[in-house]
């Protein structure tokens, strides 16, 4: 019967208790979903990035080597020789290694040299390995592989002819030696959406006139020279590394940390992912931060609600009174309809989740790369759910007291 | 009148509004007896609310005893006395009785949740409640109808039901038939005595209208039984 009478009083006022269960439902769809887009960015970026045992480069930070590496973000302080490499990629511990050359570009995009090894090797997404959706992987000097973002920002298709530019944003360009998209890779969520990947080769092909960063004034040799010189990279930006056994990852990358002839950084890709995630991470509690205040603010609007509502309900209470309610039952009604109210809300909230999340979930993905599960609702979820309705069962300990003590001073007659 | 039969007894008993120095109110002796009707004629500000709220106990008297069914109600701690009011008193209020929301059977149960007793002696309580409703010459599909859409002659008939309930041994109501026209007045107050005959429950009933009086065992006005203290101003 409590309960019965209590819905129906909530019922009857329609209207603003509706509207107090929707803003609190629409701030804990906020949190939630901001959660919901943090776990997600959080795991997509661990995703980037997976079945690679070390990131090898020149002797710098490891979160710098790890942002221009994968994320292509930032530059190389230096660069790893050939002579390095070879030696590591000797190594009996390596399983596979694949080189990486950074440091041109095309329009806004990066351009990255790299052997055939990169699509057999880099995954991502727990353990995804790259695919097509159009044309194939380069075969000719001059052919390159283009990621999805690349193709649809710049409207390429297979065959059609790109130019390269050298360095970043920067206006020389490689005119010399135009190259021919081969393939177009499917969408990956990763940086290599917005990659332009070329042969090692080909990296060195475009710099053959070129001498310290500038191009050698008046020398241009012909595309058919190029094709028969010896195009052997002399140096490379970083090497992504796959061990025979995972028990070797720390001898491997202890040896290539105290490497003699060069200094040289090897990092555990997970490692370093989780300490660029403890800088990102900042910006992502204040967010959660923020969200939570929402919540407290919905909160507080019920609570702004129930005070209103007192006036109008004293005489039901004085009603409650006459019957032989306590003073203690009117508070105790009062609370009890708050967490009414707070739980009404902290469901609508997850509905409207997951309803929004089976719409968001293909544009997000397509949009920016970001996956966002649609998972049962976890135990997180039921935690939300129980911290909403304690926090209002307090916030309307405020209303409910005032109530108790008007309950008192009223009696059964009400004194205006 | 033996003491002893009295449903409610007042002795010597005073009250000063807190806060409001000025103005106090003493009731040297009030009783009704088992069975009997009261009606107690007083003007508006002549201390009859408080009168009743001293009755009820949510107030409590500075001095002198009130005693309902023999009980001293100031000995009652707070808690208790909200229940011994569920317990030992049905009220009836002048207007809005029900809470408007619930249904007339909901309304009519309501003091039953807070009195235990009562509770037990109403035996099954819904259709006791469906009696009652047919008692009072209410048509028996509404007891399932929400509070606010009957007429106010309904819902102070409902407000009797619900008074009526568990039989407590007695009855206060407030001026229950100033919301009424002078026909619905003669029917309703029909209504009330024949159930308060039937069940032998004591009625003390407030009102301004001295016409009402001829139907009761005894009227008496607050001037007559009461002292207000008003300092000049």
């Amino acid at each position: 019967m409590t309960l019965r009478l209590a819905l129906a009083s909530l019922f009857a006022r329609a209207l603003t208790v509706g509207m107090t269960i929707l803003a609190i439902g629409l701030s804990v769809a906020l949190f939630l979903g901001v959660e919901k887009v943090r776990t997600g960015a959080k795991a997509s970026f661990a995703d980037t990035i997976s079945g690679t045992d070390l990131i090898i480069g020149a002797r710098s930070g490891s979160v710098q080597l790890l942002l221009y590496s994968v994320f292509r973000i930032g530059n190389a302080t230096n660069n790893v020789t050939w002579e390095s490499y070879q030696d590591i990629a000797d190594r009996p511990e390596v399983d596979w290694i694949v080189p990486i050359s950074l440091g041109d570009s095309h329009r806004q995009f990066r351009v990255m040299g790299t052997t055939q090894a990169f699509f057999d090797h880099y995954k991502y997404r727990q353990g995804r390995a790259l695919a097509m959706s159009d044309g194939v992987i380069m075969d000719d000097l001059f052919d390159t592989v283009i990621g999805a973002d690349v193709a649809t920002t710049l409207g390429y298709s297979v065959d059609d002819p790109i130019v390269v530019a050298h360095g970043l944003a920067s206006f020389t360009e490689h005119k010399d030696q135009p190259f021919r998209v081969s393939g177009i890779l499917e969408k990956t969520g990763t940086p290599v959406d917005r990659t332009v990947i070329v042969s090692m080769e080909a990296i060195e092909a475009i710099h053959v006139d070129w001498q310290s960063g500038a191009q050698i004034p008046g020398q241009s040799t012909p595309v058919d020279v190029i094709r028969g010189m010896e195009l052997t990279p002399k140096a490379i930006t970083a090497a992504l590394v796959g061990v025979e056994s995972p028990l070797q990852t720390f001898a491997l990358q202890r040896a290539i940390n105290e490497y003699p002839e060069e200094p040289l950084l090897a990092i555990l890709p997970g490692v370093a992912l989780q300490e660029l995630w403890g800088i990102v991470g900042i910006a992502e509690t204040a967010l959660l931060a923020v969200s939570a205040m929402v919540v407290v603010t919905a909160l507080i609007g019920m609570m702004a609600t129930i005070f209103s509502s007192l006036n109008e309900r004293r005489r039901e209470m004085a009603i409650f009174r006459a019957m032989g309610a306590r003073p203690a039952t009117i508070l105790g009604m009062l609370v009890f309809e708050a967490m009414l109210m707070a739980a009404f809300g902290a469901l609508l909230g997850v509905a409207l989740l997951y309803a929004g999340l089976f719409i968001a979930q293909p544009i997000v993905d397509s949009a920016f790369g970001l996956w966002l599960p649609i998972d049962a609702p976890s135990l997180r979820e039921v935690y939300v759910i129980l911290g909403v309705v304690a926090a209002g069962a307090i916030v309307s300990m405020v209303p409910a007291l005032r109530a108790y003590r008007l309950s008192v001073a009223d009696g059964m007659m009400i004194k205006s | 009148m033996q003491v002893g039969d009295a449903v409610l007894a007042l002795s010597k008993v005073a009250y000063r509004w807190p806060g409001r120095t000025a103005f106090s109110l003493t009731v040297p002796d009030l009783s009704v007896a088992k069975g009997e009707s009261v009606l107690l004629l007083g003007e508006s500000g002549s201390g009859k609310s408080t009168l009743l709220s001293l009755i009820c106990g949510t107030v409590l008297p500075d001095r002198g005893t009130v005693k309902v069914a023999g009980t001293n109600i100031a000995g009652l701690s707070g808690a208790a006395r909200d229940r011994f009011r569920a317990e030992q008193i049905g009220v009836i209020f002048q207007q809005f009785n029900l809470l408007p929301f619930g249904s007339v059977v909901d309304n009519i149960l309501l003091p039953l949740r807070f009195a235990p007793e009562r509770r037990a002696r109403a035996g099954h309580a819904a259709s006791e409640a469906a009696n009652l409703c047919t008692a009072l010459g209410l048509p028996t599909d509404i007891t399932q109808a929400k509070a606010n859409t009957l007429s106010v002659g309904q819902q102070q008939r409902v407000a009797v039901a619900r008074a009526l309930i568990g039989q407590p041994p007695l009855i206060v109501a407030d001026e229950p038939t100033s919301a009424l026209d002078a026909n619905s007045q003669v029917a309703f107050l029909d209504l009330l005595f024949a159930q308060t005959a039937t069940h032998g429950t004591s009625l003390l009933m407030v009102s301004h209208d001295p016409r009402l009086g001829e139907r009761f065992d005894r009227v008496i006005s607050m001037e007559d039984i009461a002292l207000i203290e008003r300092a000049a101003a």
